[in-house]
């Protein structure tokens, strides 16, 4: 059944052809039906090319490293065969492409029929379905893409339908703005990306992934530290990690759903998955390197969202921080860990935010959570899946959040070089994440109303419901997939450790590990008392937690837009003015020349034949003269 | 005429090429005789011979042998439809003309591109002449892109450059008469370094038999000695490098784009500039392979400028227009980098991004003239929120410029990937320099767009009408090029990468033979299939040699 696997990307892209054609036609509602059935119909033919696949025989490639397991490559084309160059339009069937295809169609699909609810008279419907139907399309072969252009059309294809559906309601000057922002920051990326596809190509003469696991082993280590960092600069663009995560929190300018799906379940995490899919490149100086840069994002985010009033804005950076989870743990080596919290993420985070958007819409449009408050009475379904979300991310035991976020928390602190550190910074935003979301679900739901009662907020839908409540078991017992202590209960780990090139084993003891996973809990607890005291009980005053630099995010973001708007501009602006004044005036002054020139030996040509001839007399001299000379010497 | 028409070519009998030159230099003859009592018939009329010519070069892209293309163990091996005649016997110049895979689908974007905007875009006034100077122009640049005789290709060089001329200064915009003598007395200064070049090179580089003109005689030939071969290339570059243009020789282009009418400008970008890197190709790298080589940093270093130099004068700009200039600068930038970077995914890119800069170019310079037909202004300022107005004109404008911008699945990416994944081998930090520019190229028309697109629209842009359906029937072919050329550009690499390998080996060969005696002329080598053995190579060292190529001599 594996052979089917092309149909994967190809509904979602017949979806988006035929609303391309007659989505105005076709209207609301039947525009959305026909975007959600088109996704719904992706998700199946991914569980039965699943289904294919654990039919494989597991095969060993790649000799010494060991690397094997079920694979399938579907080849549907050459696309750019030049020269040495080999390009094909191909599909890589794998435990990890499945993995990430899985939950991009599952949670794909819950969001599509979500929409269908949420973007009920929106003038542009049919146009927002098509833009979800060809983003959709562009993640799957983002994922399923056999070698790294196929990949980059996926990731510039989500790039693009991110920046589409960031600016959707574009009459709104900060939509627009946000939608360009995102689009240019993830370009920077995109420079490491093609760099790093150029540098294994002169290296190793493919760009297929099963050719680059198989002949990574002969790089030379200073050329894979390069790519591998250059494969950072371009997981940090998309994935939204230091310094390149400037674009996240204005991208909540889009409407809701895309957040929740573009800007937390899947494409986010695509710097994940190119990471670790190259995982066997990736070298332990750029490890470390993507360690730090994840652990510092963890934190800095962390610390961010505390401070946040709007209510995708807290979302935001929670999303931020978590990436930063997930870069931590692969830079630990523990990328079973990093996919597992990517799943268990697009769960709960795909949750929260569709809860936020359920809030958002029965207040009519209010994000502000100052303007709040004790809707768990009229929104009971939105409040208790909301709740659910709240309990899974900030780690409360058996929630899946838990477990994945204490998987990455025992990478970390088993990381050889500064592994404690990395630990304690771990910890520390595992303690924020439980007091910013508690802070959040006390503002949104409990406590008195600080809503106008003009506002008249009302339970969604059941279009909109149904996938809260899915996602709401889904984060809940998402765990499952991957517990810890008994081996045979590592699922996950189980699958996908023959795509991987180094499999990460833990080394700590068991009480060890108790313990660990009781500091983590108790962090969590920590966090939440505390929200609940200040948020909840007033018992702390309130006004001292909410510092401006945080809520500001340390003026990173209005450091950049100074410098790009000033001095960055100005660079521009002389150039452009040193492309009229000095290139151009040269050629003009040329030609002001030649005129000059031409008028000034005017005069010469005077007519009188008495001018000629002492000319010409003149002239007989010099040519006697300098003959002379030339003569005598 | 009729004799040239008759000739009997090698792969076809019927004359293609001769009849690609001759269809719309006809039509322009009987357009210019049309009754002056019926001006509405001179753009049907018009249009018919372009697209007839059109219709024949699509003929001629289909009936082109790739596997024979593929055989061909040296570029003048590479040429089908191959014509010659005698034409002025005394001093070796003959009417000869072929196609390989460079100048192939150059040759079919000349010709069709000229019928969709004759059909599609209005010139206002005096039709007829503007007609019969489009199919000259026509005519004029196929001539350019097959003629395998120098001073056939310096004539019919300078034939394109009196209609475009005549179209900017006649049908142009306020600045016409500026823009249209800059146009024309900078190109002309290349052009007479261009004519001196072709006479030197035929002169003192004709074999002993006598005096000839023909290029695949000359390149094969290589009996220049090396200074005299480099003062040559020297010439023939800037004339080229004039028409690419490159950063500094760029700013004639703004102006005559800007002040050209929209078809004008279509035709200048999609098919004229090309004449520069074609002519790169074809009598720099061919003509001079060891110059080419010898002065390659200098070049490489040129177009890797311009790619940022293009992109941030772009970002600049007050005007649409201008703006979509500058981008071509930037664009063809990206050109220059990988002609010179000596591998066959580099030069074979370079020429699939001629195509497909023509493509998206061309089909930016019409959206914009069809928004100044109906806002008269180009002005960013004063346009807003035209995608409320018009979403279906903001559609196919998202759709082009994401294709300019390089976003893979649309044409423009694999021009660029291949250009620059060709010459990472052999000019790293160029390349990486070069890459930049895609950050770049997103900024400038992101932003550009989203002044002229998005937010709130004022009254008078809310009345910015949608594309009609003859404007959506002229941009169609674009839209679709530019979908069909980004999944499936299969069929173009394929007829480009012989010709691409061929030359890059005829370079590798003649740049290794530095200190050889030039009169002792070196052409053997053991086919072109280069893939196994230079192109791997790749660290830019300048040992790209083929071993047993230099043992052959």
């Amino acid at each position: 059944m594996v052979e089917l696997v092309w149909l994967i990307p190809a509904l979602p892209l017949a979806g988006f052809a035929i609303l391309l054609l007659a989505g105005p036609r076709l209207g609301e509602p039947r525009a959305g039906w026909l975007a959600t059935a088109a996704s719904a119909g992706s998700f199946l033919f991914t569980l039965i090319t699943f289904g294919g696949l654990l039919g494989l025989e597991s095969v060993t490639k790649g000799g010494a490293g060991g690397r094997g397991g079920r694979s399938f490559e579907s080849t549907l084309f050459e696309w750019m065969p030049i020269g040495g160059l080999e390009v094909d339009a191909a599909l890589l069937v794998d435990p990890l492409s499945m993995t990430m295809a899985l939950f991009v169609t599952g949670v794909g699909t819950l969001i599509h029929l979500y929409s269908v609810g949420y973007m009920h008279g929106d003038p542009k419907y049919s146009k927002f379905f098509l833009y979800l139907n060809l983003f959709l399309f562009s993640m799957l072969m983002l994922v399923l893409g056999e070698n790294l252009v196929v990949t980059f059309l996926g990731w510039e294809g989500v790039g693009t339908c991110s920046y589409l559906l960031i600016s959707f309601w574009h009459e709104r000057p900060t939509a627009a703005t946000a939608g360009k922002k995102a689009f240019v920051t993830n370009r920077v990326g995109d420079f490491g990306f093609m760099v790093a596809t150029f540098l294994l190509w002169t290296a190793l003469g493919t760009v297929s992934y099963t050719g680059i696991a198989a002949l990574s082993g002969g790089l030379a280590t200073g050329t894979a530290t390069a790519v591998s960092l250059l494969l950072l600069l371009a997981a940090a663009g998309k994935s939204a990690q230091l310094p390149l995560y400037v674009w996240l929190p204005d991208a909540m300018e889009g409407p809701t759903p895309v957040s929740a799906m573009v800007h937390a379940a899947t494409m986010v995490t695509a710097g994940v998955y190119l990471l670790v899919r190259l995982n066997p490149v990736l070298t332990d100086t750029a490890l470390l390197i993507i360690a730090i840069v994840g652990a510092a994002t963890a934190l800095f985010a962390a610390l961010a969202a505390v401070a946040q009033h709007d209510i995708k804005k807290v979302l935001a950076y929670s999303t931020i921080s978590q990436l930063g989870y997930m870069f931590l743990a692969i830079g630990s080596g523990a990328y079973v860990a990093a996919i597992f919290h990517v799943i268990t993420h697009a769960f709960f985070k795909g949750l929260l935010f569709l809860g936020a958007g359920s809030v958002i819409h029965g207040l009519g449009d209010e994000q502000d959570m100052r303007r709040m408050g004790g809707l768990r009475a009229v929104m009971p379904i939105t409040a208790v899946t909301f709740i659910v979300g709240w309990l899974a991310i900030a780690g409360v035991p058996p929630l899946s959040g838990f477990w994945s976020k204490d998987e990455i928390l025992l990478a970390a602190w088993e990381q050889s070089d500064i592994g404690p550190l990395l630990w304690a910074v771990g910890l520390v935003t595992a303690l924020l994440t439980a007091y910013y979301m508690s802070r959040q679900t006390f503002l949104v739901f409990f406590g008195g109303q600080r809503w106008d009662d003009s506002a008249h907020p009302h339970e969604s839908p059941v279009t909109m419901t149904l996938p809260l409540m899915v996602l709401a078991g889904a984060a809940a017992i998402g765990g499952v997939m991957n517990l810890p202590l008994v081996a045979d209960w590592l699922v996950l780990e189980h699958f996908l450790e023959p795509t991987l090139a180094h499999a990460h084993h833990f080394t700590t003891p068991t009480w060890q590990k108790l313990l660990l996973a009781f500091v983590a809990a108790l962090a969590a607890l920590i966090g939440i008392t505390v929200a609940a005291l200040a948020w909840l009980r007033s018992r702390i005053p309130t006004d001292k937690l909410e510092p401006a630099l945080l809520e500001n995010s340390f003026y990173v973001d209005s450091i950049i837009s100074n410098f790009v708007g000033g001095p960055g501009t100005k660079v521009f602006e002389a150039a452009a003015a040193a492309d009229r004044r000095f290139v151009d005036g040269a050629v003009n002054g040329v030609a002001k020349l030649v005129r000059m020139l031409g008028e000034a030996v005017r005069p010469l040509q005077s007519g009188y034949l008495r001018h000629y001839a002492s000319g010409v007399a003149v002239g007989a001299i010099v040519l006697v003269v300098w003959l002379a000379l030339r003569g005598v010497s | 005429m009729g004799a040239l028409l008759a000739a009997s070519g090698s792969a076809s009998d019927f004359p293609i090429l001769n009849a690609l030159i001759f269809v719309p230099a006809v039509g322009a003859l009987v357009v210019a005789l049309l009754p002056r009592s019926r001006p509405d018939l001179a753009r049907p009329v018009g249009a018919l011979f372009a697209g007839i010519a059109g219709a024949l070069a699509l003929a001629m892209a289909w009936q082109f042998d790739t596997a024979a293309a593929a055989d061909a163990e040296s570029v003048g091996e590479g040429f089908q439809f191959i014509s010659q005649q005698s034409w002025i016997p005394d001093l070796g110049i003959s009417w000869h003309v072929g196609v390989d895979g460079i100048s192939l689908w150059l040759v079919v974007l000349s010709s069709v591109i000229v019928p969709i905007v004759l059909a599609g875009v209005d010139p206002h006034h005096d039709p007829k002449p503007y007609t019969a100077w489009m199919l000259l122009l026509q005519a004029g640049s196929v001539g350019a892109f097959v003629a395998l005789d120098l001073f056939l290709f310096f004539v019919m060089f300078e034939v394109v450059l009196v209609p475009m001329y005549l179209l900017i200064a006649g049908w142009g915009y306020d600045g016409r008469r500026y823009a249209a003598t800059k146009f024309f007395i900078y190109t002309m200064a290349g052009s007479a370094l261009l004519l001196v070049a072709i006479i030197a090179t035929a002169v003192l580089g004709s074999p002993d038999s006598g005096i000839t003109f023909d290029l695949v005689t000359l390149a094969e030939g290589q009996q220049l000695a090396t200074n005299a071969a480099r003062l040559c290339f020297v010439a023939f570059a800037i004339a080229f490098l004039v028409k690419v243009p490159v950063v500094p020789l760029h700013t004639w282009l703004p102006d005559a784009h800007t002040e050209a009418p929209t078809a004008g400008s279509v035709v200048l970008a999609a098919v004229l500039l090309k004449l520069g890197t074609y002519g790169l190709l074809r009598f720099g790298l061919y003509l001079f392979p060891e110059a080419s080589d010898w002065a390659a940093p200098v070049l490489v270093t040129v177009g890797v400028v311009g790619v940022i130099w293009g992109a941030i004068t772009a970002a600049m700009q007050r005007d649409l227009k201008r703006l979509v200039a500058y981008s071509s600068v930037a664009h063809m930038g990206f050109i220059v980098l990988g002609i010179f970077a000596f591998t066959a995914e580099a030069i074979g890119g370079g020429v699939i991004q001629m195509v497909n800069h023509g493509i998206s170019t061309g089909a930016l310079f019409l959206l914009v003239g069809m928004l100044y037909e109906r806002r008269r202004t180009r002005q960013i300022d004063e346009l807003a929120g035209i995608q409320s107005a018009a979403p279906v004109y903001a559609g196919v404008f998202t759709l082009i410029m994401l294709s300019s911008i390089g976003v893979p699945g649309l044409n423009g990416f694999v021009g660029e990937f291949l250009i620059l994944i060709g010459s990472f081998e052999t000019r790293r930090w160029w390349t990486v320099i070069a890459a930049t520019g895609v950050i770049l190229a997103a900024l400038y028309l992101l932003w550009a767009y989203q002044r002229v697109f998005h937010g709130p629209p004022a009254a008078a842009d809310r009345q910015t009408a949608d594309l009609r359906k003859g404007e959506l029937l002229t941009l169609a072919p674009f839209v679709i090029a530019a979908v069909a050329l980004g999944v499936y550009p299969k069929p173009l690499l394929a007829a480009t990468e012989p010709a691409a390998d061929c030359l890059v080996m005829h370079v590798t060969v003649y740049s290794a033979d530095e200190l050889a005696d030039p009169a002792d002329p070196v052409v053997v080598f053991d086919g072109c299939d280069i893939r196994d053995s230079a192109c791997s190579a790749g660290d830019g060292s300048g040992d790209r040699v083929d071993d047993t190529a230099g043992d052959d001599h």
